[in-house]
């Protein structure tokens, strides 16, 4: 059946070339859709995980004065985690923040630094509340709170989800007609031999299964094909990202999560162009007996 | 072994067999005869399954073929090995690989098939010419290679259409030959042909056809009454 393969593939060269290149860019911008979305999912639950609101603290508060302001705040039921970080954290954290520009750490103690209180909601539609309460405040120089990264991330995400599904429908739909037409170009330019072989005693089977299997082997061959190239890219740009993306966890990304990514590209490639060549097959085999 | 009871068949208006009844016994020879347009590939192709009749029953082999599915009727097909008059060789394929086909349609492995085309290609007497390609054949090689790949599966019925249609008239008396020595070995044998010499030669079962019906049908019969 391979041998059978192998010539139904050489003996149209370009036109394999072209239904693999098709099917190709459709399935690396359908990965690349995937790989998009899942990055997105990622900045946006490292942005949830953060402290979504810090109260920037005046100088000369007193302990007793925070444990109140943390307790009054905890108080409201609104808060997932309410941390101080003094001063000499902040710097810490400046300190690793800025570790490669030296510049950036000359001059800098922990005075000009304020001590805070960092915050983290249950409920991100909640920040707002609490962000009045802190403001009240005496000891609160001034609040600082995310609300709008977040909403903005999260709405851009669901935007990117709805809009990547529909892309990959519609790319995946081209891929499913590319498959279709070629192969029926291919059991057209074949149907003499076919006619031939069902004369001869074979079997539906025996005349479709290349066909079948001529239709998987597009569908995958472009799904690891396109999965290298999208895996390429992502290394090519990996140091830029990293860059963009200080602090976010996203980088380097998994082998094992790109490899579960091409387990669920080939599955596709493969699903959608076992379904080209069925539709195919069951279109252009139609024989009266 | 088969069985024609009141076929008629018609395609629209024009009737290419009306009421034809006749039965052929296991290991017959038998030839059609007629002018062109008489019904006889008709039968042939009624036989292989490719035309359903309009009216009566075709049985053979205990089978009644009007009633295979079209799902099924491969595995009649099968049994029976056809040679058609245009060859309906593969281009692409050596004469090797051409008379394989049949034998690809089962499990048999390499050595089996190159030992059952070994076989039929040195009865036919192709063995030089395995590796070519129909398009470096004569005419009469051809037909012998038809011939190879209808009873390389050792069926029980062998139907050839005009098979020496295109040859001169010492190739197909080889030709017929051949037909004669398999049907020694047991093959029912019905042979649509137009050749009066050979006809008239291997005095054998006629079935004559005119404008799709049977005119005569003799045992021991000759081209013209």
């Amino acid at each position: 059946m391979f041998k059978i393969l192998k010539k139904n593939i050489f003996r149209s060269p370009y036109q394999s070339l072209a239904v693999i290149l098709n099917v190709s860019l459709a399935l690396f911008l359908v990965c690349t859709f995937f790989l998009i979305g899942a990055g997105s999912r990622a900045v946006l639950n490292f942005f949830e995980s953060r402290p979504q609101a810090i109260a920037y603290l005046k100088d000369g508060v007193k302990s007793q004065e925070i444990d109140l302001l943390k307790a009054r705040v905890e108080s409201t039921g609104k808060v997932k985690e309410a941390r101080y970080i003094s001063k000499d954290d902040a710097l810490k954290i400046y300190k690793d923040l800025f570790k490669d520009k030296p510049v950036l750490l000359e001059m800098v103690t922990a005075n000009f630094l304020p001590a805070s209180l960092e915050i983290s909601a249950n409920d991100i539609s909640s920040l707002r509340e609490i962000a009045e309460i802190l403001k009240k405040e005496p000891i609160v120089e001034d609040v600082d709170f995310q609300e709008d990264v977040v909403s903005t991330l999260s709405s851009w995400l669901g935007s990117l989800r709805k809009f990547g599904f529909a892309m990959a429908v519609f790319l995946l739909l081209n891929c499913l007609l590319t498959i279709l037409v070629i192969l029926g170009m291919r059991i057209s330019q074949r149907k003499e031999e076919i006619e031939i072989l069902r004369l001869l005693g074979a079997s539906s089977w025996y005349i479709s299964s290349p066909i079948y299997l001529e239709g998987v082997f597009y569908g995958l061959f472009s799904a690891i094909f396109s999965w290298g190239l999208c895996y390429l890219v992502i290394l090519y740009l990996a140091p830029f990202l990293s860059r963009v993306l200080t602090g976010i966890p996203i980088f380097p990304i998994s082998p094992i999560f790109m490899l579960e990514v091409l387990g669920g590209i080939s599955f596709l490639g493969s699903f959608v162009g076992f379904l080209g060549s069925l539709i195919a097959a069951s279109r252009f085999l139609r024989v009266s007996r | 072994m088969i069985t024609f009871d009141k076929v008629t068949k018609k395609f629209g208006e024009i009737v290419a067999l009306e009421n034809a009844s006749f039965k052929i016994d296991k290991g017959e020879f038998v030839f059609l005869t007629g002018p062109s347009g008489a019904g006889k590939t008709t039968i042939i192709r009624l036989i292989t399954g490719e035309y359903l009749p309009t009216s009566g029953t075709i049985e053979a082999v205990l089978t009644k073929i009007n009633e295979i599915s079209k799902r099924k009727i491969y595995l009649w097909r099968r049994k029976i090995g056809v040679i058609f008059q245009d060859y309906k060789l593969f281009n692409d394929r050596t004469i090797f690989e051409n008379i394989s086909v049949p034998l690809s349609f089962y499990k048999f492995t390499s050595g089996e098939i190159e030992e059952k085309v070994g076989k039929v290609l040195e009865l036919v007497g192709l063995q030089e010419r395995k590796n070519l390609f129909p398009a470096q054949l004569a005419g009469g090689e051809l037909q012998r290679t038809c011939l190879a790949r209808a009873i390389v599966t050792a069926p029980e019925i062998l139907l050839a259409d005009e098979p020496t249609g295109n040859l001169d008239p010492k190739t197909a008396r080889e030709m017929v030959k051949l037909f004669e020595e398999i049907n020694k070995k047991g093959t029912t044998i019905i042979m649509a042909t137009h050749n009066q010499s050979i006809v008239d030669i291997f005095k054998t079962r006629v079935i004559e056809l005119d404008r799709g019906k049977i005119v005569r049908d003799e045992k021991k019969g000759k081209y013209h009454v």
